[in-house]
């Protein structure tokens, strides 16, 4: 599904100013999603994300700029654009009148899902979730975990083209975490795009084939985890572990790896148990560069015990795109 | 490309088994509210008949029986009691729900993200607080029965009775819209108070509005409830040597009341649903 559609989600120009705000929550933000991968939005709170979620789910209207879901534009036709859309919000809004199987059945039947069909997307749904043996529970009676995976199921019961998730992790246990995180692969791999939320470095790198990182309504950067931490200049590491061998003191060590054209600099590091430990700080990647050091030291008079490559991660990416880490 | 064919889930294509539009969502939705309704019907039933039951217990049995009331009183009072079951019912069957939804549960949401016109989840919810306080009003005529041995009635006004008690129901509806979508969330309680009151007491169903000539200020004030029209409107039919206000009249202000309060609840609707 969707796969009719170059790009699942479209975005352009988007520009949301709320009544009164002397800035603009999203400032004019542009990107793309491929059909069937799964999107990133990375960003502090008050970021733009669950705005800009907002207006692609249709519940928040832009100042300015379009956005379109499965090729319907969501401001010029709302109603065809929540037919193909899924959403799991970040707070909990099952219908605490209804049971949980019940809030499945007439989230389906709100989106013509045929009454046969529904009974049995709603089985598979609550089996696969965990939820069979307790759907006849209000939601009232459940743990956070269980709500959100409550909200997925009934989510996935019209069958979205797009699936929306806002900040899906907060508050879940690790445990509930995991669960989350292996649908929504589970989810890419049966061809269902989704865009998540989240202002969580981890979750971000793991789910994501490309992530968007934003900051004060604008897009920083928009690459695959890989790739943007690839980009990342002078933040690669290599922890050296030394003995001192036929060297007196690890000055020399340590002036002998600083010659090195591709190396930034050398910190010590203190180690309880007597040994050199050196943080070589280089630029470009890290493996080619093993045997330099290596030969370095052991021209200085030491040897090389051990050592440890530090790849930089995409909370290095944010700080360095933003000047500030993310929490 | 199928996406759930890897999956046990049943799988649904995008081109959907029978065609669907934003009327069978509508349906859909009213179809839940009905099941909510149907289910917790005898509390639903309590909580609406209770009010007028005892006003007409108190007013029209007690207090004509202790000599207190003139004979004739039930008769005032019976068409006045229907108008506010009608409306009190359908204002109280919008307006808490609204605010909670919107607010603490955000339930309204699942419902805001069908695919229906926004406003269309708006007036669903007027149909169905309507169908409430239909029945609410409703019971009141086997009660009135019951209680006063008989009830006011012409045949010939059949017809007009049923199309003003609808009217009064959608009516305290759309009121309801309006307080469910105006008023913070925290302010519900003390504006129920200092709202429901005052519409209680106002709307001419306990006394004939024209008889109020000599405390012209209070009469002034009542013509200012759009309730005094149903409540008007129900006694000059159903009791009609009873001054009252000329029926077209009340039919004229109680549906312009009607539109006006719809389209000031629906203003208020669209900007709690959309941001």
């Amino acid at each position: 599904m969707g796969s009719e559609h170059a790009v699942a989600v479209e975005v352009s120009d988007l520009v949301k100013r709320y009544p009164k705000a002397p800035v603009d929550s999203v400032g004019g933000i542009s990107f793309g999603v491929r059909p069937g991968e799964v999107f990133g939005f990375l960003g502090p709170n008050g970021a733009g994300k669950t705005t800009t979620i907002g207006i692609l789910t249709t519940r928040i209207r832009p100042t300015a700029g379009h956005a379109r879901v499965a090729g319907i534009d969501v401001v010029a036709d709302p109603v065809g654009a929540r037919r193909v859309l899924g959403v799991v919000p970040q707070q909990n809004n099952l219908d605490r009148a209804l049971s949980v199987r019940q809030n499945l059945l007439f989230h389906a039947s709100y989106h013509g899902v045929p009454r046969g069909l529904r009974r049995a997307r709603a089985d598979e749904l609550l089996a696969q979730f965990g939820l069979a043996d307790r759907s006849d529970g209000r939601p009232d009676d459940f743990s956070g975990g269980q709500i959100q995976r409550m909200m997925i199921a009934r989510a996935l019961m019209h069958a979205p083209t797009v699936l929306f998730l806002d900040e899906p992790s907060t508050g879940l246990d690790p445990a509930a975490r995991l669960f989350m995180w292996e649908r929504i692969a589970q989810l890419k791999s049966e061809g269902t795009t989704v865009v998540i939320t989240t202002h969580d470095m981890e979750e971000a790198a793991t789910l994501s084939d490309r992530v968007a990182i934003i900051d004060h309504g604008k897009l920083l950067a928009l690459d695959a985890p890989a790739a943007l931490v690839r980009d990342m200049a002078g933040e690669r590491t290599l922890d050296c572990t030394v003995e001192p061998g036929r060297a007196v003191d690890g000055s020399a060590v340590q002036g002998a790896l600083m010659r090195l054209a591709a190396v930034d600099r050398v910190e010590q590091l203190d180690d309880p148990g007597g040994a050199w430990r050196l943080r070589v700080y280089v630029q470009g990647d890290t493996a080619p560069l093993l045997a330099v050091v290596a030969q370095a030291i052991d021209d200085a008079g030491g040897r090389l015990t051990d050592v440890r490559l530090g790849e930089p991660t995409l909370e290095d990416v944010f700080i360095h795109l933003t000047g500030r880490a993310l929490r | 490309m199928t996406a759930v064919d890897d999956l046990d889930v049943p799988a649904l294509h995008s081109e959907r088994v029978r065609p669907w539009g934003p009327w069978q969502t509508a349906l859909a939705i009213l179809r839940r509210d009905l099941f909510v309704t149907g289910r917790e019907f005898p509390i639903f039933l309590a909580q609406v008949i209770l009010q007028p039951l005892f006003l007409l217990f108190v007013f029209g049995k007690v207090l004509t029986q202790l000599g207190y009331a003139r004979p004739g009183y039930a008769e005032v009072l019976f068409p006045g009691l229907v108008a506010l079951a009608a409306v009190l019912t359908g204002l109280q069957s919008t307006a808490l729900p609204l605010v909670i939804e919107f607010s603490y549960s955000n339930e309204i949401e699942d419902r805001l993200l069908a695919p229906l016109p926004i406003g269309a989840v708006a007036l669903e919810k007027v149909v169905i607080a309507a169908m409430r306080a239909t029945i609410a009003a409703g019971v009141m005529f086997p009660i009135g029965v019951w209680l006063l041995g008989s009830i006011p009635w012409t045949a010939g006004a059949a017809a007009g009775v049923v199309v003003m008690t609808l009217i009064g129901t959608f009516m305290g509806a759309a009121m309801g819209l309006v307080l469910g979508t105006f008023v913070a969330p925290n302010r519900i309680n003390v504006t129920f108070a200092l709202v429901l009151t005052p519409l209680l007491f106002t709307g001419s169903s306990q006394y004939p509005w024209p008889s109020l000539s000599h405390i012209r200020w209070f009469q002034v004030v009542c013509a200012l409830n759009p309730m005094t029209y149903v409540s008007e409107g129900l006694r000059g039919m159903l009791v009609p040597n009873v001054p009252h206000i000329q029926t077209w009249i009340c039919f004229v202000a109680a549906v312009a009341a009607c539109l006006v309060l719809t389209a000031i609840g629906m203003v208020g609707f669209l900007r709690r649903a959309l941001g």
